[in-house]
């Protein structure tokens, strides 16, 4: 109580800070910015704030804060966009909004599942804010109890998600996580530097696959192919029903759910070092687990839609804690935040362990100014999502080559090369597939997400605890078993039992029917194939460096899995669930274009950029796929591309990126943006 | 007291930028060019959120008002193996305009310096405009301070110690050799993303020994040992103009490792071992971050670089501005810059053959 009460002065310094129309007018003029760069898949805080970074220099902190915090606030708020409308993660925040968003979408209910979303994003907000105005006070000791085996057992309960999204046979999902683990592990190991599955002729694995990367590719290719197969607008209904409103009053019957995932976001996203990024899945997981009637999740429950967007907005707000309170930066945004803060004013602003005793005014002004665009951002994605619902009535063929610009140009914002977009392809690739044979792609995700956490911290815990174990037994106990790893441990055998136990009704693929043998079967060779030689790979690293236990350990599991998998491949009849392929019935089978030649379109595209460069080849893909495949007229293709190719070349210009160059530009020497 | 040190390295900045000033006049003589209208892409070959982001952000505005012409100055990041996709991709560019500089940073000079099969870049080639310094300072939690027998850090040998490292190749070489050197038994966990993690694991109790770059050691740690929880244990030093080892300007009041060394029985500040320690930590603290111009750049551009960045240490309000995110350290321009770089991009041989077999003993890491 007592340091609540000398915070009091600091409550009204903050508030009058805020409380000017000019620090309004930033804050409002930053919740634009963010949301226009928040609706594009795979554009966020990082690009967004590298945006404003040039301004900051001197500015007046407040204003500047205004700003940024305007900014960062609504970017998990606008990116529900991409995942509702189109099935694309707009971000790793709302992820998992996809499986019931987009379901919902695809009923013609885009506005009512948009709104619930967005009123969670901004109840999350808003508890996020009230929960950090005390907790904020008190959390630097609370923090510093979460050693590396707390977040160890954090990363381990992220994965025990994998339970709840494993689909209806538990270890083809086992398999998917430990697929998506060795996908994480590929390039340089932490520990000592040695390579997985890349070498340094290669240059490009060695650092690894991002997150962006396998993101869209894993999600978002797979679901434009699809509908780009089936010829037609994303809402199968003419009729866009469920209003606004409705998605408003979803959310209320369900406040308490939406309370208990904010407060899962906002506890997750203080721990330093996990940036949250499985902090929706944790709350879809739980949404799941507290629903009485669990068949519906995966074919558009409004309760998968409330449960990770209540958590990905106050998430933000946890995440401030480590970077204000520690100066460790909590995502990518947060730590380009930091850096602009020290360009603020004449840098009298540090954030730090200092923070709280210097500058406990200017960060409760953080804290609000993050509630109060919250508000703001919510407001105006409310008005807006009846509107921008109507997208999903539109003929899908005229989206579909602007959402591929989008998402190439998202996915080479990474490292700027062509091998981005050969890994965007060959990732969407394996998620074509996996959606195919009804392998748990989410499961796959989380797995990627959390491999690199779970191997650092395994490692280092380990290695810690030896230590302590060679002065004392005890010590080593002490360390290793705290009271909060124990509570974790009980909590994860919790959800995965229970998890386990519902995880045959959630179909976070949808209703896959089973069809012949031969398909599925060659697919999970293959995948058998991979991590085998996987483990073949991180066998050879010598015996003396860490970077081989974690991806040996992880290959041998999903080996034993994918052997069972085959002899039960080889007992059952092909009527079993263990044969889904979509192929074989449902709307992919009924569709209009082969599998093949839509793939073709976007391979031709990747093969043009390779030779003449991304923009000369994206003028011919988009004029011809325009005029052959959406057989429209000369005129309005050549209008599109020339739409298409302007605002690409505003956005590489505005965020300062170049395009990946080809052949052609080898040897010629060509004027932006050609080069 | 805080004022006296701030004072006393205002001051010292000062000279330095008086005295590479001074040294420029003597040679400047070129036209300069003329970059109005012009983008001026500054490399950094790293990603947006390291050490050297914000380096380069704090530099960049600067740059571009005292550009002729005040030409827009983007920074753009291009991370990857460890920023050695950068330095090699600037390699391979040419003089063009004057419109392309390089930001290179101590993790950029070490691959160098051991060998590192990846690096493709030669920074013999290189035209130098800046050179950053900065420093360093380790610290204890305080029960192990006190164990210290003044600077004898002889009672600490049978500690066990743990050390949150970024990489065994990396800047930490330095404190880790140096730690070895006094004979104490600092065990490495690695996988740290940055300095940040370490000091994080420190204040988690779990690390006991740590270090930061001196810029993030008055933002991260002034703070704990206020509060009582860390204690310094000795920086690593600065140059004098001879080449000399003495205190850090910016911690006028902290023993440097080569006075605790010379304290600590068993340590030497002589031989293989102390001639390899300091050349690395030449390579990776007096001139940690360094701008350059590519190969072939006209004088005229190289001139007018080097008036720009004089013209940004001549500010008023520089020293202010500039003490809290680089550290009180100076900012090298000219024949000082060229100097510094010489000496942070050459090591002996037999340095060089010293760390390449102890990075292999110690962690089984081959640079071949």
């Amino acid at each position: 109580m007592e340091v609540i009460m000398e915070a009091l002065p600091a409550f009204g310094d903050a508030w009058a800070l805020i409380l000017q129309p000019i620090v309004l007018g930033y804050l409002v003029m930053g919740v634009l910015m963010g949301l226009c760069i928040g609706v594009f898949p795979g554009l966020g805080g990082i690009a967004g704030l590298s945006l404003l970074l040039p301004f900051m220099f001197g500015m007046d902190p407040i204003l500047g804060l205004a700003l940024m915090i305007g900014m960062v606030a609504v970017v998990p708020t606008s990116d529900t966009f991409a995942s509702v409308l189109m099935g694309i993660p707009g971000s790793s925040a709302s992820q998992a909004t996809v499986l019931d968003g987009f379901p919902m979408a695809k009923k013609g209910q885009a506005a009512r599942a948009l709104s619930a979303a967005f009123a969670s994003s901004l109840f999350g907000g808003l508890v996020g804010a009230a929960f950090l105005t005390v907790f904020i006070l008190i959390a630097r000791p609370i923090v510093l109890e979460f050693r590396t085996p707390e977040l160890l057992m954090i990363t381990i309960f992220g994965l025990s998600m994998v339970g709840i999204l494993a689909g209806r046979v538990a270890i083809k999902g086992v398999v998917a996580a430990g697929l998506g683990m060795l996908i994480g592990t590929i390039g340089e190991g932490a520990s000592s530097g040695d390579l997985r599955m890349s070498s340094y002729d290669f240059p490009y694995l060695t650092d690894g696959l991002k997150l962006v990367i396998v993101g869209l590719g894993i999600f978002a290719i797979p679901e434009i192919i699809s509908l780009l197969r089936q010829d037609r607008a994303i809402s199968q209904e003419p009729q866009l029903g469920g209003g606004w409103l409705l998605g408003v009053k979803d959310w209320f019957a369900n406040i308490w759910l939406s309370v208990r995932c904010s407060i899962i976001g906002v506890v997750v996203g203080v721990i330093p070092g996990l940036g949250g990024s499985v902090v929706d899945w944790i709350a879809y997981g739980h949404a799941v687990q507290t629903t009485k009637d669990r068949s519906k999740f995966g074919k558009g429950e409004v309760r998968g839609v409330i449960g990770p967007e209540s958590s990905n907005n106050a998430k933000e707000g946890g995440g401030l804690v480590p970077t204000l309170l520690f100066g460790i930066p909590g995502s990518g945004s947060m730590a380009i935040f930091i850096g602009a803060i020290a360009l603020l004013g004449s840098g009298q602003i540090e954030v730090g362990p200092a923070m709280l005793k210097n500058n406990l005014d200017i960060t409760y002004a953080i804290v609000w100014l993050l509630a109060l665009a919250n508000v703001v951002g919510t407001v105006i994605c409310i008005a807006a999502s009846g509107g921008i619902a109507k997208l999903t009535t539109i003929r899908f063929v005229l989206l579909a080559p602007f959402l591929f610009m989008i998402i190439s140009f998202a996915a080479f914002q990474s490292g700027q090369n062509l091998m981005d977009l050969v890994a965007l392809f060959a990732i969407g690739f394996l998620g074509i597939f996996m959606r195919r044979f009804d392998w748990s792609r989410p499961a796959f995700l989380i797995g990627f997400v959390l491999a690199t956490p779970a191997e650092t911290y395994a490692n280092q815990a380990v290695q810690i605890a030896a230590s302590r174990f060679r002065k004392s037994f005890g010590e080593g106990i002490e360390y290793m078993f705290s009271p909060i790893v124990i509570v974790l441990l009980i909590i994860t055998v919790i959800s995965v039992v229970l998890g386990l136990r519902q995880a045959k009704h959630i179909m976070a693929e949808g209703d896959v029917k089973s069809g012949s043998k031969r398909a599925p079967l060659m697919f999970l060779l293959l995948l058998t194939g991979y991590i085998a030689y996987a483990l073949f790979d991180a066998a050879s690293i010598p015996s003396y460096s860490r970077d081989r236990v974690f991806p040996m350990f992880v290959a041998s599991i999903c080996l034993i899995g994918c052997a069972v998998l085959i002899i039960r491949m080889m007992l059952k009849p092909e009527t079993d669930v263990m044969f889904a392929d979509r192929e074989t019935n449902g709307e992919d089978a009924d569709a209009t274009h082969g599998l093949w030649t839509t793939l073709g379109w976007f391979a031709g595209l990747l093969v043009l950029t390779a030779l003449l460069g991304f923009i000369l080849a994206l003028v011919i893909f988009l004029f011809s796929f325009m005029r052959l495949r959406a057989g429209l007229s000369i005129a309005f293709a050549a209008l599109y591309t020339a739409g298409g190719i302007a605002f690409i070349c505003v956005m590489a210009w505005l965020l300062n990126r170049d395009f990946p160059p080809g052949l052609l530009q080898e040897f010629f020497d060509l004027p932006w943006p050609l080069t | 007291m805080s004022i006296f040190k701030s004072t006393r390295g205002v001051a010292m900045s000062m000279v330095a930028a008086a005295t590479a000033t001074f040294g420029l006049q003597a040679h400047a003589g070129g036209h300069g060019i003329d970059l109005a209208g012009k983008t001026v892409e500054w490399i950094i070959p790293f990603s947006e959120t390291g050490g050297s982001a914000k380096w380069a952000n704090f530099y960049a505005p600067l740059l571009s008002e005292a550009l002729p012409g005040a030409p827009t100055v983007v920074v753009k990041f291009m991370p990857g193996a460890g920023s050695t996709k950068g330095a090699n991709f600037f390699q391979e560019q040419t003089y063009d305009d004057g419109t392309l500089i390089f930001g290179s940073s101590g993790s950029t000079q070490f691959p160098y310096l051991l060998g590192d099969p990846r690096v493709k870049f030669e920074y013999a080639d290189w035209n130098v405009v800046l050179a950053s310094g900065t420093g360093g300072v380790a610290y204890l939690p305080p029960e192990l301070a006190a164990k210290m027998d003044g600077l004898n850090a002889a009672p600490l040998q049978g500690e066990d110690f743990i050390y949150g490292n970024q990489g065994a190749t990396r800047l930490d070489l330095v404190p880790t050799l140096a730690w070895e050197m006094l004979g104490l038994n600092v065990e490495s966990v690695m996988g740290i993303k940055g300095r940040g993690d370490g000091r994080l694991m420190f204040e988690r109790g779990e690390a006991n020994i740590d270090y930061q770059t001196s810029s993030s050691y008055l933002s991260g740690v002034t703070p704990l040992v206020e509060a009582g929880t860390a204690v310094p244990m000795m920086s690593w030093g600065a140059l004098d103009d001879a080449g000399n080892i003495v205190r850090d300007p910016t911690f006028p009041d902290m023993p440097t490792f080569k006075e605790v060394c010379e304290a600590t029985e068993g340590c030497e500040t002589s031989g293989e071992k102390w001639d390899a320690w300091k050349a690395f930590f030449i390579a990776g603290f007096p001139a940690q971050k360094m701008v350059f111009l590519p190969q072939g750049a006209s004088n005229d551009a190289i001139v007018t670089y080097t008036k720009a960045f004089e013209e940004v240490k001549a500010r008023a309000d520089f020293a202010e501005i500039s003490g809290k995110r680089l550290g009180k350290y100076p900012q090298m321009t000219g024949d000082a810059a060229k100097t510094a770089m010489e000496s942070a991009t050459k090591v002996s041989p037999e340095a060089k053959a010293f760390i390449v077999n102890w990075l292999q003993e110690k962690y089984g890491v081959s640079l071949k």
